[in-house]
Order: C-alpha cells, then sequence, then structure tokens
C-alpha cells in the first residue's frame, strides 16, 4: 500500500513532535513509549516485504512544485527497504537504550526530539524517489546530526565539533545539489525512478564528469570518505546513543546509500569505478591503521567505522555483481553489530566512568550480559564463523578473488583492512570485559547496565548469529532485492551460506583470523606509542587543513570587513556609486551602439533657457552655503520638473509636483529653524574625488537615457490601457483610471508605504519626546 | 529635446550623488531630494516625449486618439512623486531626531548605537 | 496672530480650497485630479491655516488626530476592493452603479474607484499633516528651549 510509506514518517516525526510533553510526563518511561513509533514503521515498512521481494517497488506520489517537475515521491525498492529496516529497527533499540544512558537527563525531551527528527529525516531519505525531496531530507539529516552532536552545548569543543560536522556535510551537500540540478537538466526528470532508466543519456552527456564529481563531494562528506574524513571520529563529541545511531547505522551510510541509488545511472564508467573504489581503499587503509593507536573506546569503534565505509565505497566502485553482494551483505552485518558495539561501549562508559581502554579490563565478571552482547558483537565483526560477519567477508574474498591485474590492489586493501579491523573487533569488543579485574583504577565502581541498555545490544548480537546461521531468512526477501535495486536490474538468484567448501576466499579468512588475533595480542604495543604518532601526523592531517581554511576563513572575513564596513556612510555610498559606474561602463562599452540623431529643430528657446535654468539651480543647491540659497534652488528644480511635466502632456504630474514642492519646502523651513548652519567638512580632496565620480555617474545615467529614448518601446500595454479606460473603467483620464482601477493594488501598496512612513514619524515622537521631557525634569 | 533633458537628469544625478557624499545631515535629504527629481524624469521621458497631448479622452468621445503621452509612465512617476515626498518627509524627521540626539550634523559623528 | 496677510488668507481661502479639493477628488476619474492631488491641496489648506497662525489652530480645526484619518483612509482603500471579489472578480476589481444624470454635475459614475480614491485622499491628508505637525512641534519645543 503507497500510502504506508507516508504513515511510517508520519509516525516518526509525529513522535518527534510529542516527545518533549511526554517526556514531562512520564520521564524516563517516556523513552519506551516512544520507541513504539520507530518499531511500528519497521513493521509496516517489513509488510510490504512480499512485495519487493516479488520483484515490484511501491511508489507513493503527491504533486508539489509540478512546473519545477518537483514532486513528494516516495518509493519503496529493496535498497529503500534494507536501509529503511535498518533505520527504524535499529532507531527502535537506540531509543530504548537511551532511556536508560540519560536516564535523569533533564534535557531528555529536547534528545528525544532531535533523535527522532533525525530518524524520521533518514527514513525519508531512503525512501524518498524524487533528487530534491533526497536533497531536503538530506540537509534535515545534517542540521537534525548537528543539534545531536553539539547535545552536550556547555562544552566549546563539542560545539567546535558539531560545527565542524555540519560544515563538511553541508558544503558537501551544496555541491551535490549542484549535482542534482545538472542530472535533473540533462535528464528533464528529478524521479529517480526515471533517472535510473537513462544511464546512457546522463553517461554520453558532456557533463557527466560534472555530474559525477559534484555528486561525490555530497556523498563522499557525509560518508566522510579521505579527505574528509577528519569530521566522524570527532562527531563522538555526542552522547553514546546518538553515536551508535547516526555513525554506525544511519547518517554516515547516506553516502554510500546515495552511491548505491545513483549506480544504475551514473555507475559504470571507469571515472566512477575508479574514484570511488580508490578513495574508498585509501580510507579503508588510513582509518584501520590510524585505528590501531586510538585508546578511546569509542573512537576505535569511529574509525572501524569510517574503514567499512571504505570497503563499502570501494565495492561499489568494483562493481561487479560479486561486489555488490559482498557490499549489502557486509552493509547489514555491518549495521548490526556495529550499532551493538557502540552501545557496548556506551554502557561500559556510563558503568565505569572511563572509555580508555588501558584501564578496562576483566569487566565480564560484573557487567555479564554486555559482555555477552559485546562478545557477540566483535565476534560478528572480526568475521569468525557462524556468525553473519563472517558471511560479509566471505563474500568480499569471492569478490576479490575475481579481480585480475592491477585490480588485485583491491583485494590486498581488503585483506589488509579486514584483519586491522578485526583486532579493532576485539580490542572493543572482547579487551574491555576480559583479562585481570582492575576495578579499582576505574571513577565509578561497575555494575550491570540496567535492562533497557542490555536489551539492544544482545538483540542486535543474538541476529547477527541467527542471520549466520540460517542466512535464508533475509537473503531472497531483503539482501536480493537490494542488490537487484543497485545493479538496477532484476532481482538476481543469490545463495548465502557459511561453507563454501575449501577455497581461496576460506584460506584468506584464516589468514585474517590469524593476523587479527596476532595484532590484537600486541595492542599494548600500540599503545604505548599512541599518543606521540598522533601527536606527530596530526599537523599534516586533514583536520589540521580543516582548522586551516577555518581560522583563514575568519581571518578573510574580518579583514575584509574592516577595510569594507569602515562605519562611514560617505565610503559605503562610493563603493556602492563606484560599483554600479563600473558595471554601467561595462554595460555600455559590451552593448555600445550609442548613436542618436540631433534634431535642433525642436528645441524650443523657453524650454531650453528652462532647462538650463535648472541645471544651474541643481548646482546652487549642492554648492551653496546659505539654507535659504539651497532651498531656493530646491524649489527652482522642483517647479521646473513640474513645468516639464505640463510640456510633456502630463497635468495630473504637474499639479501633484507643484503642491509636493511646496510641502516639502515648508517642511524643509521646519528643520533647518533648528539645524546649525551648513559648514564645509571634507578636505578639498575628497570634494575633488567625489565631485569626479558623481560627475561621470550623471554623465552615464545621460547616456543611458539617450539610449532608452532611442529604442522604441512597445506601446501596446499602454494603448491597451487607454482604449479599454472609457469603455470599462467609465474614467477618461487614463493616468487616474490606472491609479484606481487597472493598477489598484500597487496605489493601495504606495498607501501603505506613505501610511507605514507615518508610523515611523509617530514612532520618532513616541521616543523623542520622552528623552526631552527626562532631560528637562 | 531629449538630449536636454538627458542631460538634466545627468546633473541631478552627478548632484545628487555629490550631495549624498557630503557629511552633512542636510546634505543628505538634499542628495534624495535631487536623485528622485532625475529618476521620476528619467522613467517620465522614458516612455517618449509628446509635447502638449495628456492622455485625457476628448468630451463627447469614447476613446483615446493617438499621439498622447504614454500614460503606464505617467502613472508610475505619480506615484513616485508621493512616495518621494514620503521619503523626503520622514527623513527630515529623522534627521531632526538625530540631531536632537546626536547634537552634530556631521554624520561622522552618528557612529554610536547607544545615543 | 504671526503673519497678518498670511493669517487672514489662510481664514479666507480654507473653505474654498477644502471645496476645491473635494471637487478635484471627484473629477479625477475624468479631468486632471483624483485622490493624491485633491489630497495635498486639503492638506495645503489646514497648513496655511497653520503657517498663518499656530500649527495648534490646525489641528484644532481638523478635529481628529491625523493618524486617525490614516487609518481610516487606509480602511476604506481595503474595503473599497471587496465587493468586487463578491462577484467572483480578483481584489479591487471596478464595481459600478448604473449612470445617472444630477443638474450641475451631469452624467455621474458611482464605483468602487471612487470610493478608493477617497481613501488615498484620506491617506494622503493624514501623512501630510502627521508629519507637518511633528515637525512644527520640534521647531517651536526647540524656539521654546533657545528662550529658556
Amino acid at each position: 500500500m503507497p500510502v504506508s510509506l507516508l504513515i511510517s514518517l508520519l509516525f516518526i516525526f509525529g513522535a518527534a513532535l510529542v516527545a518533549p510533553s511526554l517526556c514531562r510526563l512520564f520521564k524516563d518511561k517516556g523513552g519506551c513509549l516512544l520507541s513504539l513509533a520507530p518499531f511500528a514503521a519497521f513493521g509496516l515498512l517489513l509488510s510490504q516485504s512480499g512485495a519487493i521481494a516479488a520483484g515490484e517497488s511501491i511508489r507513493y506520489h503527491i504533486e508539489w512544485f509540478s512546473s519545477l517537475g518537483c514532486a513528494f515521491s516516495l518509493r519503496l525498492d529493496g535498497l529503500a527497504l534494507l536501509m529503511g529496516l535498518l533505520v527504524t529497527g535499529i532507531g527502535g533499540l537506540i531509543v530504548l537504550y537511551a532511556s536508560g544512558y540519560m536516564h535523569g537527563h533533564p534535557r531528555l525531551g529536547r534528545f528525544y526530539l532531535y533523535l527522532l527528527s533525525f530518524m524520521g529525516a533518514m527514513l525519508g531519505l531512503v525512501l524518498s524517489d524524487n533528487l530534491i525531496v533526497l536533497f531536503v531530507f538530506w540537509e534535515l539529516t545534517s542540521i537534525t546530526s548537528y543539534l545531536l552532536i553539539g547535545f552536550n552545548h556547555e562544552e566549546k569543543i563539542s560545539r567546535w565539533k558539531a560545527l565542524m560536522a555540519l560544515l563538511t556535510t553541508g558544503l558537501g551537500a551544496m555541491a551535490m545539489l549542484a549535482g542534482f540540478l545538472i542530472i535533473g537538466q540533462v535528464s528533464g526528470s528529478y524521479e529517480l525512478s526515471e533517472i535510473n532508466g537513462m544511464g546512457d543519456l546522463l553517461q554520453g552527456s558532456p557533463f557527466y564528469t560534472a555530474m559525477v564529481l559534484l555528486v561525490l563531494g555530497g556523498a563522499f562528506t557525509k560518508s566522510a570518505q579521505v579527505p574528509f574524513h577528519f569530521w566522524l571520529p570527532n562527531a563522538m563529541a555526542a552522547p553514546t546513543p546518538v553515536s551508535a545511531y547516526l555513525h554506525s547505522a544511519t547518517m554516515v551510510k547516506a553516502g554510500v546509500f546515495l552511491l548505491a541509488r545513483l549506480n544504475p545511472s551514473l555507475g559504470g564508467m571507469p571515472l566512477w569505478e575508479n574514484t570511488l573504489a580508490i578513495f574508498g581503499s585509501v580510507t579503508l587503509l588510513l582509518a584501520v591503521v590510524l585505528g590501531l593507536f586510538q585508546k578511546d573506546l569509542k573512537a576505535i569503534l569511529a574509525y572501524t567505522t569510517l574503514g567499512v565505509l571504505g570497503l563499502l565505497t570501494m565495492l561499489l566502485g568494483i562493481g561487479t555483481e560479486y561486489a555488490i553482494k559482498a557490499m549489502v551483505g557486509f552493509l547489514l552485518g555491518h549495521a548490526l553489530y556495529k550499532a551493538a558495539l557502540f552501545m557496548v561501549a556506551g554502557s561500559v562508559d556510563h558503568e565505569t566512568g572511563t572509555r580508555d581502554v588501558t584501564l578496562l579490563r576483566g569487566l565480564r565478571r560484573l557487567m555479564p550480559i554486555t559482555a555477552m552482547a559485546g562478545g557477540l558483537a566483535a565476534l560478528s565483526m572480526s568475521g569468525l564463523p557462524p556468525f553473519f560477519g563472517f558471511i560479509g567477508k566471505e563474500l568480499i574474498y569471492k569478490a576479490g578473488v575475481k579481480l585480475g591485474g592491477l585490480e588485485l590492489y583491491f583485494l590486498v586493501a581488503a585483506f589488509v583492512g579486514n584483519f586491522l579491523m578485526m583486532a579493532l573487533a576485539l580490542k572493543a569488543g572482547i579487551g574491555p570485559f576480559f583479562g585481570k579485574e582492575n576495578n579499582d583504577a576505574l571513577p565509578k565502581k561497575p555494575h550491570e547496565a540496567p535492562v533497557t541498555m542490555w536489551i539492544g545490544p544482545v538483540l542486535l548480537g543474538v541476529i547477527g548469529l541467527v542471520l549466520g546461521l540460517l542466512p535464508f531468512l533475509v537473503t531472497d526477501s531483503i539482501v536480493a532485492p537490494a542488490i537487484g535495486s543497485i545493479l538496477g536490474g532484476a532481482i538476481p538468484e543469490i545463495k548465502l551460506a557459511l561453507w563454501h567448501g575449501f577455497n581461496l576466499p576460506l584460506l584468506l579468512s584464516v589468514f585474517t583470523v590469524a593476523g587479527g588475533f596476532g595484532l590484537f595480542m600486541l595492542r599494548g604495543k600500540f599503545w604505548a606509542v599512541a599518543d606521540p604518532v598522533r601527536a606527530a601526523i596530526r599537523p599534516w592531517g586533514a583536520e589540521a587543513m580543516y582548522e586551516r581554511i577555518f581560522n583563514g576563513t575568519i581571518w578573510l572575513s574580518k579583514a575584509q570587513t574592516r577595510c569594507l564596513q569602515t562605519g562611514r556612510l560617505h565610503d559605503y555610498v562610493f563603493m556602492i556609486v563606484a560599483v554600479t559606474v563600473g558595471f554601467l561602463i561595462w554595460a555600455i562599452v559590451n552593448y555600445g551602439g550609442l548613436q542618436f540623431e540631433m534634431d535642433w529643430a525642436q528645441f524650443d528657446p523657453i524650454k531650453v533657457g528652462l532647462v538650463l535654468i535648472m541645471i544651474v539651480a541643481t548646482i546652487v543647491a549642492v554648492t551653496a552655503s546659505a539654507y535659504m540659497t539651497v532651498l531656493v534652488a530646491l524649489g527652482t528644480v522642483g517647479f521646473g520638473v513640474a513645468l516639464i511635466f505640463v510640456y510633456y502632456g502630463a497635468p495630473d504630474l504637474a499639479i501633484t509636483q507643484l503642491l509636493v514642492e511646496t510641502l516639502t519646502v515648508v517642511l524643509f523651513m521646519f528643520v533647518i529653524l533648528r539645524l546649525p548652519p551648513l559648514k564645509s567638512m571634507s578636505s578639498m580632496a575628497t570634494k575633488i574625488r567625489d565631485a569626479i565620480l558623481a560627475s561621470t555617474f550623471g554623465g552615464l545615467m545621460t547616456l543611458l537615457v539617450l539610449k532608452a529614448v532611442n529604442i522604441q518601446f512597445d506601446h501596446a500595454i499602454s494603448e491597451k490601457l487607454a482604449a479599454m479606460s472609457y469603455p470599462e473603467a467609465k474614467g477618461k483620464n487614463v493616468v487616474n483610471v490606472i491609479l484606481v482601477d487597472f493598477r489598484a493594488l500597487d496605489t493601495l501598496g504606495e498607501i501603505v508605504v506613505v501610511a507605514a512612513a507615518a508610523l515611523g514619524i509617530a514612532a520618532l515622537v513616541a521616543t523623542g519626546f520622552k528623552k526631552k521631557k527626562g532631560a528637562a525634569s | 529635446m531629449e538630449p536636454l533633458i538627458a542631460l538634466l537628469i545627468g546633473v541631478l544625478f552627478a548632484a545628487g550623488i555629490y550631495s549624498l557624499l557630503r557629511r552633512s545631515i542636510v546634505k543628505l535629504v538634499i542628495g534624495v531630494v535631487l536623485i528622485s527629481q532625475g529618476a521620476n524624469l528619467l522613467v517620465f521621458t522614458s516612455g517618449g516625449l509628446l509635447a502638449g497631448r495628456p492622455a485625457l479622452v476628448e468630451a463627447g468621445a469614447t476613446v483615446l486618439e493617438a499621439p498622447f503621452g504614454d500614460p503606464l509612465p505617467q502613472a508610475m512617476v505619480l506615484t513616485a512623486i508621493v512616495i518621494g515626498f514620503g521619503l523626503t518627509a520622514f527623513l527630515l524627521a529623522l534627521v531632526c531626531r538625530a540631531h536632537e540626539a546626536v547634537g552634530d550634523d556631521d554624520i561622522n559623528a552618528f557612529d554610536n548605537t547607544d545615543t | 496672530m504671526k503673519y497678518f496677510i498670511l493669517g487672514h488668507a489662510g481664514r479666507i481661502l480654507f473653505p474654498a480650497l477644502i471645496i476645491l479639493s473635494l471637487i478635484v477628488l471627484y473629477r479625477g476619474h475624468n479631468l486632471p485630479g483624483g485622490g493624491f492631488i485633491g489630497g495635498l491641496m486639503a492638506a495645503t489648506a489646514y497648513i496655511l491655516v497653520g503657517l498663518g497662525s499656530t500649527m495648534q489652530a490646525a489641528k484644532a480645526k481638523l478635529r481628529v488626530d491625523p493618524v486617525t484619518l490614516l487609518a481610516v483612509g487606509l480602511a476604506i482603500a481595503i474595503i473599497s476592493g471587496l465587493p468586487g471579489m463578491l462577484g467572483g472578480d480578483p481584489f479591487l476589481t471596478g464595481e459600478w452603479l448604473p449612470t445617472f444624470y444630477l443638474p450641475l454635475l451631469g452624467a455621474v459614475h458611482l464605483g468602487t474607484p471612487l470610493i478608493f480614491d477617497v481613501g488615498v485622499y484620506l491617506v494622503v491628508i493624514g501623512f501630510t499633516l502627521h508629519t507637518t505637525f511633528f515637525l512644527s512641534e520640534l521647531a517651536e519645543s526647540d524656539t521654546e528651549e533657545g528662550t529658556d
């Protein structure tokens, strides 16, 4: 049922809206209630899986800006279903977990508002079928994740890191939007379901390179690929439930999701494949190597997430059917165990008061359930049979051994990445619970976490185990349709199994396990040098680059403010006029052709005299030093203008001008009475400079008018108005008819402006006389 | 006549800008007044100048006979004149209040937001 | 009385100017004139009175606060746009009564555009007088201060 897509979105956004009041009413229990919304959405999506597995897709469509080709359309296909289930399923568990983790937090309601809004945005992102809608949800995830990462906003460092994530992903999103617009222009549609059928058109377009690079800008920043990887470990400033959700299963996967989404239309070309594979593999290797030198539980997990994102991108870039299979399998497996590991890390932090892995060991006796969950997840992540993680890893090796030549590099990268990742998994999921107890060195005396905090990781760990043993549960219903949507074809026949016989992938797995375990045993060696190593590479890292760019931008804006914003009206006016003069000259040079005919016969001596008098009066008005002279000169100019109106058939204008001029002179009189006499304040040099600029501007205006009067305007509108004036509006004065009938709305706007000016003056009265009285008393 | 009117418009703009660039607050108002005169004339002239033919339907006739002064720019200019008057009046009031508050008619002295 | 001639002229001309402004307002649809011009004329009449004696006198003559006049004018202008909407036309579409003949005036066309123009007329009077009264009060308070 198409509308169920909308309903599932509304569930989550609805829950976000009521979250603050629920939390006020039920305190911590509010979290348990709120978790029902994502679970309901999960159920709703799952109920559609039959249709998806049968190869259908469900589309919900509302017209929005139809003239711009922008509709609010949602679509559930294999990929969207997989992602949607992860977003809502893990989301529900996280909401539950947070009710324990954030127990008694004063801003719990606000936290849930942000978290559920993020969840809704993420679900909208994976369900959207329109590029513009996708972009809107994409930005919404950036904004809500900014609020979540910076949730502990009292700390400056939290704010700084949240801003880093926002700026990086936000700038990428701008590039992505540009890419989307190009795609829309080339293909003529913003509907993904249509665009995915137009791969050949897009790839044949001269703008192909531009659209790929721009879209990759968005995807790479969101999914933290090198060189934008730095924001992800920093985003660990967020409360742990947020890290567990945003940085395992959802937000960082949005980039990979986008790449997978556009794979049918943009993929298959060397540019796409090579960029993805190379950047992905570099991210993978960099992340796992840096991860070895981390001592913070969450930082270790963050670097493994980076590694996985690199791996997924690399697999997409390789792009064979095997690689896509491996990617989907790995994506699913990773979401399950990484969310569990983050939650376990959060529980450990919550109960012991530290995340330093050099202190944490032997907790299994005091926190047995958490230890079990951590162990299950870590083993799945290590890729040991019979866990689902093993299947994912086997698929990667199976895809890898099919490669040849230079591409074997990717197999090597996957192998190295995997065994380092295994070492990290053991460090994070096993290390804290085994070995000799070290409870005295911990800031808090540990005990088992509450049920809300272990149910999620245990459940995810068990699912990882069950899916490993019984992969057919998800093969046909979820994994295969997702592969089908990424490849852009029919749903492939696939078979996931733990045992494929003795072969090269199995051998590689054995080496991986051995290598990973070996490194895990050597972990102390890496920790010993961790701090100096990190300090040594930091100045060359991308984060330092980000800081330089950030500070440089601030320096630049300060410098340009100092030089442009002088606080003097003179300078502002001068700059504005100078720039306008520049553009006018440019326009005249470019569109030149300034020819006009002088018809000396039409120079009537009276009019010539009038204009000359007005010119003299104008000059007097700005140069005279006595108010009276200025006033007379201004009056002369004004009455002169009125006379011009009289000569050229505009009696209404002439009368209005006369009255206005009279009133202006009266008003000026009142003001002048109060002011000190005019005096010359500027230096001669300034005056000359100003005069040159002003005369240039005036000269250009003259040229412009001459050009304008030589253009034959189309008088069709005026003629039509004149013809309609009497028959339709019963008025013989066309000007007045335009004012009160044809264009009455403009006139209404005008009198509103006049009324606003009066109110402004009234406000001046109010402030003015209050102060006056105060001064007098 | 157009070239001469064009010259006049140029002079009005030049004088207006020059006035805006002065430091006295009264000159500011003068500049605004001159520029609005120039702008009104500019719009009026762009419609084409036709001597002595107002856009009025003759008594007894029902349709306006060409040639006539273009009524559309005229309607716009009429609006502009009144708006310009409103602006000038408001500026004058503002100048008075500002002078009262700052005690100086030098714009460069208007650099404090607290007065 | 500050200025003898101005004072008398103001008193004598005032009724004539107001009547003239109303005529100009009415005939604006067919001949030069209309709400803007009429409004400015009427405002000038009051200012003439004020210049002749004091602005207080002009204010007293007006009886209502100029801002009230302005608000009423704005309301009239907006209301005049509503009848057109009743007929399903857009806001501010002109609606006319049947033409009838009166002595002196000849053929009379009454319709919403005329009402709209009345609104404009009142707004212009309100604005002009409000501004003038404000500035004159400022000027007078200043002279008082000077004499202290």
